[in-house]
Formats: structure tokens, C-alpha cells, sequence
């Protein structure tokens, strides 16, 4: 096979569904991931080790039970590799796409290759290149955070990080954890620690429940999630996990690594209280507000990209057809909405390149009932957005030396000194006159601080542009020039 | 399960398991940093888990820079802690 009629970026749920669907109906797929496993995050799968190495490797089986949906998961992975073996697609694992460009009318990936397990007898590197006339980024998200007193300790991680620990390697972070931010993620991953022998401290969600309280049309349109719901609430309380909301991780407490985290209440306002703060022994904290999309791919295609009222920049999009002809998006990065979310946008757009590509009609009743199911999961997924925002008093947490870009170590006060003296008025002037988020992840860590702080200084949200990265991932030189 | 498998931490082996990245490793170790920052010198481990933060940075087999939470963890590897830029 030479030349896919698609290049799907992104084996997470969106891309996976995006990818068999469009197989299913006649399309050849090429299928990129930086992952050694298809499944994204919310699938996360150890890296496979066969034959010799493999004794006492971490496997599949053994992380099952902090999953949920797997025969949708390995009926996927089925179809995938029947459609690999019949010549229909291709899989790259373990390639990381740094840049996408236009090629012979259609489009380009440029991947680097890591090294395999066992990889460092393997040549170093190894660049892949796959054109096809359509493109679908289906590059998913990454937790979102904000910096606090001491989140820069060994020990203090995104909650995201925690489970991708828990799902990729069978490895619980710490043996007493604490779990805060906000948003019903943090549940699975109290719950994936408590099955794995941690003991959860408490899960410190910022928002009090009562926020639900105005959604309630959209969480009657989403009943599967309710359900959800309570099945995390019973898990909770089997592993007796203390849920404590309307408070907040304010401090990580520790000389080289964290060794405790204080805890304090919110008031009406979301500003952490003085009083009553508790200090908690950890080995370990995730913390997590929700997730930013990865639209650098899109970004760097020229596809416009709007922003949610959290401010989150997402690609826009019209049933997974982005402002570039040939190419489409699906999953996170048209906002976040969650797997279930992902699956269904994926298959809507493997539609929509079906219909560019060959004018083919696919069947008129599924497409109905996905775009039904897509309005649905959308509406939930703002409620939850609205019901799990950052608190206003967010930035409380922080102190005039916290650093803000963990990177290029600067800290709040610079920032500060930025917005009041020299007068920055969005992310980018900020990053120009401090360089936070000009380090190794190019502000993907701190962007959501910077713009956080300018939104405080301004009085209104920071509306400047998505950040271009023209290069998505770094990568070395001898890797370009295919040099070992 | 004890795993058979070691690679070299500094000075110390570090039994991993298959699969398992060499950041994943450490961790299941109790070992939080492998990385002092350029500017101040303060250690550093793993924080986004999933390559997007760059905090977890190792030298690994001579080469710096390479992220702790992607790199499979291999047999008789050398991970070494990285000071500031890497550069030795
Ligand atoms: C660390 C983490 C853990 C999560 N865990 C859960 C969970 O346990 N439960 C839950 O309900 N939700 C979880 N989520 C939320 C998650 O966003 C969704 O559940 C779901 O995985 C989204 O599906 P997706 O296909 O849109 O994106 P993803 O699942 O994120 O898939 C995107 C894929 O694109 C790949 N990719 C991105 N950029 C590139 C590139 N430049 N080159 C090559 N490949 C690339 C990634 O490797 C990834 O496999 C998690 C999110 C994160 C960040
Ligand atoms: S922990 Fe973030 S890149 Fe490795």
C-alpha cells in the first residue's frame, strides 16, 4: 500500500474510531501515534514486549480493572488489525508527528521515531513522513494546570499523570496521595490508586456539588453519565476515599519532595480561606483542572481555532470538517467532552472525509443518530465545564516567588512586574517580557497560569491567539537529517 | 513480583519491569527527581506523565535531555541525574 487515502494523527478513542470507520467503508487509513499502544489516554495500555523480553512484563491484563468500556475497546483494536492485515491500514507507533505540511495537494506528517523497548541497541531516532489527501488530527489533550505554593516538588504531578502511571506502567505514584483540582476525573484516578494499595488521603474537588444544580437539562440528556457518577461514589466509599469539596490544595509542603499538602476551604467567592486549613502527609499529589486541547497540528495546518468560555483554545469545526479543505478533526481537540464524546466525533468525521473523498452517501439513519448523541454529550460536557471552572480565588495559592513556568523558572512576581509596569496586556507580551513559556514544552505547562494572571490584571479574559508552535514536539537535529 | 530486570541509576540498580518507562520505574522506587533546574538548581521528576511537560528529563546512556516518562526502561541501561542544560 503507497499512499493512504487518509492520515489519521491520534489513536486515542477519536482517532481509533475515526480510522476503522473510514476502513470499514472503503477508505485506506495510516494511523500515527507517539504511543506504543492505540487507546490514547483514555485507553492507556503498557507498551506490548514480546518474546524474550517479555518475562514479568507489565501487561494488558493486569490493568484492566481501571478501565472501563473495553469491548469497545478491543472490538476497535480488532477491526484495526484485520484492516492491517488485509492491507487497508497502516499503524506508527511510537512516532511523535512534529509537523504537518501540504504535499502534492494533500497533506504531510513528519514523525520522529522513539526508541523501542530494549530500543537502545536500535539506530537512535528515524524520521517517518506519510502524505495522504486528507488529514485528521485527532490529537486529544493534556491536563490543564495552574501553579500553587511548591507544585514545582518532586512528587506534586497533574492527576492525569497519576493514572497515566496507574494505566501505562502498573505503577502507583505514591503510597499516601492526594487528589485535588476539579472535575469527575479525579474520581477514577482515587479509585485506580485505592485498587492499586495507595492510600488516598482525600480527593479535594474546588466546587461544591450545588453547581450541578443548573444543568440538570443536560444531565437528563445524559443519563449513562449519572450512572457514572454513582458508580464512583460507591467505589469511593468502599475505599473509604474522603470527597471533600469546595476546598482546595493551596500549598506542597516538602524540602526535596513533597511530604504534605494544606488544604483549605473556598468561600462563596472561590477564595481560599485563611482559617481552618489543614495540613495532610503525602508522598504524592495529582492536581488537575480539566484538560487543554492539543491544537498545535490544526494551528500549524491553518485551521481557525475558536475559544470555549473557559477560554481553552479548540479547533473549529463543522461535523468534524475543519476551516482547511482536507483537513478534519475529532475527539478533544474540538473541545473537551470526554471519551464517549470522542468515539462518536470520530466516526461523525471519518463520515464527512467519506463524503469528501468519494461523494459516497453513508447511511443517513447512523448519521442522524450520531449528531443526536454529539449534541448531547455536548451539552454535558459545557454544564460540566461551567460546574468544574477554576475558582476565582485561584491565584491565592500562590505566593510572589511561586514559579509560574517551571521551565525557565520564573516566578509570579516577574509576571506581576509584567503586567503592572510594564504593561503586558496578553500571554504573549508576558512570555516576551519574562520568558515563561519559551522553555523545552513551549508554555504548554504554564500558558494556562500566564493567561489566568492576565485575565486577573485585565479584567477580562486574555483573548490573544492560540500560541503557534511550529514545531510540535522538539526534535533533535540528527533525527532531521536522519543521521544516528 | 519481583522483576528480574535492572537498569543503572547513578549509582544504584533500579529493578523495572517490562513495558515500564524508566520515570514509571524510579517511581515504583520511591526515587522523585533525576534532574536539577539550570537556574536554581532545584530537583525534579515527573509531572505530566504523558511527555507534554519536559520536567522529567534524564540523561540516559550519555545523552540528556530525553524525557523519563517515555523511555522504556531497558536492561543494563545507564540513567544518570541530569545538572541544568545537560551539557557536561
Ligand atoms: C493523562 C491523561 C489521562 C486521562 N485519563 C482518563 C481516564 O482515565 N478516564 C477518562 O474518562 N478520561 C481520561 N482522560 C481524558 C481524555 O482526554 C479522554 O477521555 C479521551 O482519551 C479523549 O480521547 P481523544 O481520542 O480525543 O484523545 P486522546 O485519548 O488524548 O488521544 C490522542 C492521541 O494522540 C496522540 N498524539 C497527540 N499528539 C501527537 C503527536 N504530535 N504525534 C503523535 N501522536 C500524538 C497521543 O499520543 C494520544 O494517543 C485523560 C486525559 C489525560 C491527558
Ligand atoms: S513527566 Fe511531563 S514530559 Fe515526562
Amino acid at each position: 500500500m503507497t499512499g493512504a487515502d487518509v492520515v489519521v494523527v491520534g489513536a486515542g478513542p477519536a482517532g481509533l474510531a475515526c480510522a476503522v470507520t473510514a476502513v470499514r467503508h472503503g477508505l485506506t487509513v495510516d494511523l500515527v501515534d507517539a504511543g506504543w499502544a492505540v487507546g490514547g489516554q483514555y485507553w492507556r495500555h503498557p507498551a506490548p514486549v514480546e518474546g524474550a523480553d517479555g518475562a514479568g512484563a507489565v501487561t494488558a491484563g493486569e490493568v484492566a480493572h481501571l478501565h472501563h468500556d473495553l469491548p469497545t475497546y478491543r472490538a476497535l483494536c480488532s477491526r484495526l488489525e484485520e484492516a492491517v492485515a488485509a492491507g487497508r491500514a497502516r499503524t506508527f507507533l511510537g512516532h511523535e508527528v512534529w509537523t504537518v505540511g501540504r504535499r502534492d495537494g494533500g497533506w504531510e506528517v513528519a514523525a520522529t521515531q522513539r526508541r523501542a523497548a530494549g530500543g537502545r541497541h536500535a539506530p537512535g531516532g528515524g524520521e517517518l513522513r506519510v502524505a495522504a489527501p486528507a488529514l485528521v488530527v485527532a490529537t486529544g489533550a493534556y491536563d490543564t494546570s495552574l501553579p500553587f505554593r511548591g507544585w514545582d516538588l518532586p512528587g506534586v504531578m497533574t492527576a492525569g499523570g497519576l493514572q497515566a502511571l496507574l494505566k501505562g506502567h502498573a505503577v502507583a505514584a505514591g503510597r499516601r496521595v492526594a487528589v485535588a483540582g476539579s472535575g469527575p476525573f479525579l474520581l477514577p484516578v482515587a479509585v485506580g490508586l485505592a485498587e492499586s494499595g495507595a492510600e488516598v488521603v482525600g480527593v479535594y474537588e474546588a466546587n461544591p456539588p450545588t453547581r450541578w444544580g443548573r444543568h440538570l437539562p443536560a444531565v437528563a440528556r445524559n443519563v449513562a453519565k449519572l450512572a457514572e457518577g454513582a458508580e464512583y461514589a460507591a467505589a469511593l466509599a468502599r475505599h473509604r476515599i474522603p470527597l471533600r469539596t469546595g476546598r482546595m490544595v493551596v500549598e506542597a509542603l516538602g524540602t526535596d519532595r513533597v511530604e504534605a499538602v494544606t488544604v483549605a476551604r473556598l468561600d462563596a467567592t472561590g477564595r481560599p480561606r485563611p482559617d481552618g486549613r489543614t495540613t495532610v502527609a503525602v508522598d504524592a499529589v495529582g492536581v488537575g483542572w480539566g484538560f487543554t486541547p492539543v491544537v498545535d497540528l490544526a494551528v500549524t495546518a491553518g485551521c481557525a481555532t475558536t475559544r470555549t468560555d473557559d477560554g481553552r483554545h479548540v479547533v473549529a469545526e463543522t461535523e468534524g470538517r475543519t476551516s482547511v479543505e482536507g483537513v478534519y478533526t475529532a475527539g478533544e481537540t474540538t473541545g473537551v467532552g470526554g471519551a464517549a464524546l470522542a468515539l462518536a466525533e470520530g466516526e461523525r468525521t471519518a463520515y464527512s472525509v467519506l463524503a469528501d473523498r468519494t461523494g459516497h452517501d453513508p447511511d443517513a439513519a447512523r448519521l442522524r443518530h450520531l449528531d443526536r448523541r454529539i449534541a448531547a454529550l455536548r451539552s454535558f460536557a459545557a454544564a460540566m465545564a461551567q460546574a468544574h471552572a477554576v475558582p476565582a480565588g485561584w491565584v491565592d495559592a500562590t505566593a510572589a516567588e511561586t514559579l509560574v513556568c517551571r521551565c525557565e523558572e520564573v516566578p509570579r512576581a516577574a509576571v506581576d512586574h509584567a503586567l503592572r509596569d510594564r504593561e503586558a496586556r496578553d500571554a504573549r507580551q508576558v512570555k516576551q517580557l519574562t520568558r515563561a513559556g519559551m522553555g523545552w514544552c513551549q508554555g504548554r505547562v504554564c500558558e494556562a497560569g500566564c493567561r489566568a494572571l492576565v485575565a486577573d490584571r485585565i479584567g477580562r479574559p486574555d483573548r490573544s491567539a492560540a500560541t503557534e508552535r511550529l514545531v510540535a514536539m522538539p526534535v533533535r537535529m540528527r533525527d532531521l537529517l536522519g543521521t544516528p | 513480583m519481583t522483576a528480574l530486570t535492572t537498569f543503572r541509576f547513578d549509582d544504584r540498580d533500579v529493578p523495572y519491569r517490562p513495558g515500564q518507562s524508566v520515570g514509571a520505574a524510579l517511581t515504583a522506587c520511591d526515587i522523585r527527581s533525576w534532574r536539577t533546574t539550570p537556574r536554581e538548581g532545584r530537583p525534579r521528576g515527573l509531572f505530566c506523565g504523558i511527555g507534554i511537560c519536559y520536567d522529567c528529563l534524564v540523561t540516559v546512556d550519555g545523552m540528556p535531555n530525553q524525557r523519563a516518562c517515555l523511555v522504556l526502561a531497558a536492561d543494563g541501561m545507564r540513567v544518570t541525574t541530569q545538572e541544568g542544560v545537560g551539557e557536561r
